[in-house]
């Protein structure tokens, strides 16, 4: 183990192995993060069996601008993701520093934009409560799932930039080896904050618009 | 059931470097990667739990020794034993095997020289200390009475108590059970020695991989149920309003979608270390391997299913009860072949009564006793007789406490000599063994009746005609306290003073054997090659008074 490559840690033996770990080990922790969501989502399905006529008129009151612009971004920011992933795994330096750059600003564009759409919820009275300004009955429910999925996701995707900045920063200081299996395990979990969305925009802004 | 090969070289009677010299600070052992150390410093934490819990097990069988209400308030009551279900089941039986003996034996078991990811593991240590943090926050602020069970509208409009802390003490100690459960997963996929193959593991390392797979895939439904109340409690999102068109029942399926088979999570665990320790004192293979390993990876499948029967008095549709009881009693099929596998690997055995042994033999009597009065509450019309009465605390007791705890403290001691060096005092841990079983059955066998009898549980004052049984259970705790406390008394004594264990003095089969005691930093001098099934305790044919060989069995050893 003389020519011990710099990414390499203990206990692994190779870096192909440790690459495979590495890759194992997240793919299980997503598993169990599709069952965090599985969860809260399962509630929402049964509560909009419930009650389908509050759900889909509050579904209507969402932003679907708002909504329709970050799904577009998120998606994006998977695709520079998966190159920045791929990049690194090549070897190409600046092709994955820059696409790591771009993946995080595109994810803090998703950031400020739900932010902006969260003032026009709070204006709008969308939140939950006494100002709550929908006649419906269920729609403060179907609003008590978005403001719950919309922030969880929110944490996720917060989590997620900071990995990927400091990622983009250890990768241009030269202090992560390119080789790093970092990269992909990065990329794996971006992609799962990605897929959330494209679960949750369908759930919560579409319903309701057909009619 | 491997070859190993040690230094020659090395001098004798030198003691050759171990994890525990590895570096003396307090800052190397903060800062350890070392899955032995990270094992030690979980089980400081696990200890300091222990206290905790068991101080408010002693408030609540003080209260239940006189009828009426004298001790506690009943507010006070429903503080002590939601403290007591809260700290006793996510602070200490839920990590305790897996994060303790797990981490530091399953690398050892397997050959490996660490865990797949040692900094992930440490940093599940830090987790577990700041969810610790919160928890105690939550007990010092005054505590919080929903029970463990968080149910809502109680949980999220009508307790006065920290439901938010304590709620998010248990959220974040979530994330350190993912991170332990991700950890083990990998390190058995990805660090086995060479010619370590599936069928070739120890049954404790197939113990911590199933634990893990349930670990892993329920643990976060009760982190989103629990982040849920939270977000109802306080942010005043209406979730589970039903004001609102909210269902409280929808609560109870998450929670229970966790805390069904959390109650696996604590027994499967179990299941490895008494295999581990009856096949070592029978000096004998275990008997059906592999049907051992399948009725695990049965359990940690249809363990899954069974959460409605926690419900049948909630108003669930009967249809879904009626499936649920099936399932329920699907899921004892697994357990039965364990404990008859157990009981037939003494046939033909040359039993020694070592007290890891003695704590093997009262698991499988007390874990009997418990998986049978499952079956009882797995029926539609017997549950509604006993919901919410003792007969349910006694039953759940009984694995958990009976069985998952006699078999903590029966691997403690199997591997206290591979831990730290040392033997423990062999009689005064044969006398506790066989304390703790009778404080167990004299503790918890009085619910059954009891409970049969209609007294409901939650309650801190009741009609005079349970006296007797509250006294004999108070009573009985007296003697489990003790049987608690005098372990931690003689192991800690025997840290100093007891003899010098060498690399094996149970002669066990078994990788982590084979290395010394305590073992060094990275576990073995040179990587183990296996060529063996484990449990070999000899050969076919030579057999202590075996007039004839023994009959083929399958070990899992194919070629």
């Amino acid at each position: 183990m003389s020519q011990a490559h710099p990414a390499l840690r203990e206990p692994w033996r190779s870096l192909h192995r440790q690459r495979q770990g590495a890759s194992f080990g997240i793919w299980v922790f997503l598993a169990s993060e599709v069952m965090f969501f599985a969860g809260a989502l399962m509630v929402f399905g049964m509560l909009r069996l419930q009650h389908p006529a509050g759900f889909l008129a509050a579904a209507r009151a969402t932003d679907i601008w708002f909504g329709s612009v970050n799904t577009a971004v998120l998606l994006t920011s998977s695709l520079t993701m998966a190159v920045a992933s791929q990049a690194a795994e090549a070897g190409l330096r600046r092709l994955a520093l820059r696409c790591l750059g771009i993946t995080a600003l595109l994810g803090l564009a998703f950031l400020v934009v739900k932010g902006f759409e969260y003032r026009a919820d709070i204006l709008g009275g969308l939140v939950p409560g006494p100002t709550f300004r929908l006649e419906e009955p269920a729609a403060q429910l179907f609003f008590g799932f978005y403001w719950a999925l919309t922030g969880v996701h929110a944490v996720h995707l917060t989590i997620g930039i900071v990995a990927v900045a400091g990622l983009a920063w250890r990768g241009w200081r030269g202090t992560l080896p390119l080789a790093s299996p970092a990269f992909e395990v990065t990329a794996l979990y971006w992609h799962l904050v990605d897929l959330v969305w494209v679960f949750l925009y369908p759930l919560l802004y579409l319903p309701g618009r057909s009619g | 059931m491997s070859e190993v090969a040690f230094d020659p070289t090395a001098p004798h009677g030198v003691h050759p470097p171990s994890y525990l010299t590895a570096g003396h600070t307090l800052r190397s052992w903060l800062t350890t990667t070392d899955h032995k150390r990270i094992a030690i410093l979980y089980m400081l934490a696990l200890t300091l739990f222990f206290f905790i819990g068991g101080i408010a097990a002693a408030l609540i069988r003080l209260e239940l020794f006189t009828p009426a209400g004298d001790l506690l308030t009943a507010e006070g009551y429903n503080r002590a034993f939601t403290l007591h279900g809260v700290i006793m089941v996510w602070f200490f039986l839920v990590p305790s095997i897996p994060v303790t003996l797990g981490n530091f034996l399953v690398p050892l078991m397997i050959g490996a020289e660490d865990m797949a990811f040692p900094r992930l593991n440490l940093l599940s240590w830090y987790i577990f200390m700041a969810a610790g943090l919160l928890a105690a926050f939550t007990i010092l602020a005054g505590g919080v009475e929903t029970g463990w069970t968080f149910y809502t509208p109680l949980a999220t409009a009508f307790a006065n108590g920290n439901v938010l802390a304590a709620a998010g003490a248990v959220f974040v100690a979530g994330f350190s059970s993912i991170a332990t459960g991700v950890n083990l997963i990998a390190t058995i996929h990805t660090q086995r020695a060479p010619g370590m193959t599936w069928f070739r593991l120890p049954l404790f390392v197939w113990g911590m991989y199933t634990v893990s797979i349930v670990i892993v895939l329920a643990t976060p439904v009760l982190a989103m149920a629990l982040l849920l109340i939270m977000a109802e409690r306080g942010l005043g999102l209406p979730i589970f309003d039903p004001a609102h068109g909210g269902d409280p029942l929808l609560f109870q399926h998450l929670f229970w979608f966790y805390s069904h088979p959390a109650v696996y999570i604590m027994i499967l665990p179990s299941f490895g270390v008494i295999s581990e320790l009856v096949t070592c004192f029978a000096r004998r293979r275990i008997f059906g391997y592999e049907f051992m390993v399948y009725a695990m990876a049965w359990i940690s499948i249809v363990g899954f299913l069974v959460w409605g029967h926690h419900m049948f008095v909630s108003g669930m549709s009967s249809y879904a009860s009626l499936v649920f009881s099936f399932l329920s009693f699907v899921v004892a099929v697994p357990s039965a072949i364990k404990v008859f596998n157990w009981t037939f690997t003494f046939y033909r055995g040359e039993i020694g009564f070592a007290a890891p042994m003695l704590y093997a033999i009262g698991f499988i009597g007390l874990f009997t006793v418990g998986g049978l009065t499952g079956l009882f509450l797995a029926s539609v019309p017997v549950d509604v007789h006993v919901t919410d009465t003792y007969f349910v605390v006694a039953h759940f007791h009984y694995i958990m406490v009976g069985g998952a705890v006699s078999a903590f403290y029966g691997g403690l001691h199997f591997w206290w000599p591979k831990i730290t060096g040392r033997l423990y005092p062999e009689a005064w841990a044969r006398f506790a063994a066989v304390l703790m079983f009778f404080g167990f059955a004299f503790t918890f066998t009085p619910m059954f009746l009891m409970g049969f009898l209609g007294m409901p549980r939650r309650y801190y004052s009741y009609p005079a005609e349970f006296q007797i049984w509250h006294v004999l259970a108070s009573a009985g705790a007296l003697l489990l306290a003790f049987a608690y406390l005098l372990p931690m008394a003689y192991l800690a004594w025997s840290l100093r003073w007891g003899r010098r264990a060498g690399d094996n003095p149970w002669q066990a089969t078994g990788l982590e054997w084979s290395t010394t005691s305590p073992p060094p930093p990275h576990n073995f001098a040179t990587m183990p090659r296996v060529a063996e099934g484990p449990y070999l305790y000899h050969p076919a044919e030579t057999g202590p008074q075996h007039g004839q060989p023994e009959p083929e069995q399958k070990q899992g050893d194919h070629p």
